[in-house]
C-alpha cells in the first residue's frame, strides 16, 4: 500500500510526517540538512502562524518555522495513527 | 612544561561558553541572542605541568560556509590546528549534534567527544551509551556537566591524553558512494600536490566536490601568504563577548 508524499506545507497541524525528499537548493539545503530534515526523520506539524505562513515544524526536538517557499519543497508521508 | 592548545566547537546552546567558564574560571556573561559568540573568546588554565589555551568557537550546527561564524569555527579547526578540538554535543539532543561532530572528525583526528548536560538528560529519562558512541566514532567521548562541574577533570584527562599523544584517536571515515570515492581519489593528488599534507586533504576534496567556493577562496589567500596568523577579532581574560 504505496502511500502519497506530500509536501510539509499541506500536512495537517498536529500530524507526523516522514520525510522522504528535500527538493531545496544550495545554501538553505545544507541549513535545512544540518537541522534534521533529513529523509527518514519524523517531522511534527505544530501549528500555523496567525496569517497561515511560517508554520512551525518540530524536528529533533526543536522547533522550526518554515514558510511555504522552502516547506512545499519539502516531502513526506503521514505516520502513525494517520497511515492508512 | 608543555603547553597545548584546545578548540571548543559545538552546536548553539550546548554549553560550550560554560564550559570555557568552568576551565578558565571566568564569569564571562554569556546569553541566549542570535549572534552571542561571533568572535571567539580566548582563555588559559594550568593543570599540573601543563598550560591550555583554550578558543571557545561560535557555536554552529555545520561548519560549511553557510554564515560567518561557521566559517570562523571551520578555519580555526583547519588553519590553526589546535592540539586537540573538544566537540561539546548536547546529551538531550545527540542527533543533531553528531552531526557536527562528524563533520569535525572529516577535518582532524584530534577530536575528544564531550557530551554535556549529561543531568539534564538523566531527568528526562535519557540514557547514553558512552562507550558505543565512543567505539563507533573512534575518538573518546567523555559525558559532563559543565554547569555541576561533573566530568570535568575526567575530560581534561582524556584531552591531556590526546595533546600529548597517548590516545591517537582514530576517528570514523565516512565512505561515500563509489562515485564520489573515486573522484576523491583524483582530487586528493592533485590537492597534496599543491598544498602538501598541511591540510586535511581528504575534507578538502569533499569540499571542493561540493562546489564551496569561499573555501577555495581562503585557501587562496592562505597560499599567498603563509606566514600570517590568524587576523580574527580575538577576546582574552575578563572581556565579554557582549558588546
Amino acid at each position: 500500500m504505496p502511500s502519497i508524499s506530500i509536501p510539509l506545507s499541506d500536512a495537517l497541524i498536529g500530524s507526523h510526517i516522514c520525510l522522504d525528499r528535500i527538493d531545496v537548493q544550495g545554501i538553505l539545503r545544507r541549513r535545512l540538512l544540518d537541522l534534521g530534515f533529513v529523509p527518514g526523520n519524523i517531522v511534527e506539524v505544530m501549528q500555523k502562524s496567525p496569517l497561515g505562513d511560517p508554520t512551525a515544524f518540530r524536528v529533533n526536538n526543536t522547533i522550526i518555522a518554515l514558510r511555504k517557499e522552502e516547506s512545499s519543497l519539502i516531502f513526506g508521508e503521514y505516520v502513525g495513527s494517520d497511515e492508512t | 612544561m608543555s603547553s597545548y592548545t584546545i578548540a571548543l566547537a559545538g552546536n548553539p546552546n550546548t554549553g560550550k561558553s560554560t564550559l570555557f567558564n568552568t576551565l578558565t574560571g571566568l564569569r564571562q556573561h554569556t546569553g541566549n541572542w542570535a549572534g552571542k559568540t561571533v568572535v571567539m573568546a580566548e582563555g588559559e588554565f594550568s593543570r599540573g605541568d601543563t598550560t591550555f589555551r583554550i578558543i571557545d568557537l561560535p557555536g554552529t550546527y555545520s561548519l560549511y560556509s553557510n554564515s560567518a561564524d561557521e566559517e570562523v569555527a571551520r578555519d580555526y579547526i583547519i588553519f590553526e590546528q589546535p592540539d586537540v578540538t573538544i566537540v561539546v554535543l548536547d546529551a538531550t539532543s545527540l542527533e543533531r549534534n553528531l552531526n557536527l561532530a562528524l563533520q569535525v572528525l572529516e577535518m582532524t583526528p584530534r577530536v575528544v567527544v564531550c557530551v554535556n548536560l549529561i543531568d539534564e538528560a538523566k531527568k528526562l529519562g535519557i540514557r547514553i551509551d558512552l562507550e558505543k558512541i565512543s567505539q563507533r566514532l573512534g575518538v573518546p567521548c567523555i559525558a559532563i556537566s559543565a554547569r555541576n562541574h561533573i566530568g570535568i577533570e575526567n575530560l581534561l584527562d582524556q584531552v591531556e591524553k590526546v595533546a600529548n599523544g597517548t590516545t591517537v584517536p582514530t576517528p570514523v571515515q565516512i565512505t561515500y558512494s563509489d562515485q564520489i570515492e573515486s573522484k576523491l581519489a583524483q582530487l586528493e593528488l592533485l590537492i597534496e600536490k599543491t598544498l602538501g599534507s598541511r591540510f586535511p586533504t581528504r575534507w578538502i576534496a569533499l569540499r571542493l566536490l561540493d562546489g564551496d567556493e569561499s573555501l577555495l577562496n581562503t585557501l587562496r589567500e592562505r597560499m599567498q601568504k603563509p606566514a600570517e596568523s590568524f587576523g580574527e577579532e580575538r577576546l582574552t581574560h575578563g572581556q565579554t563577548v557582549c558588546h
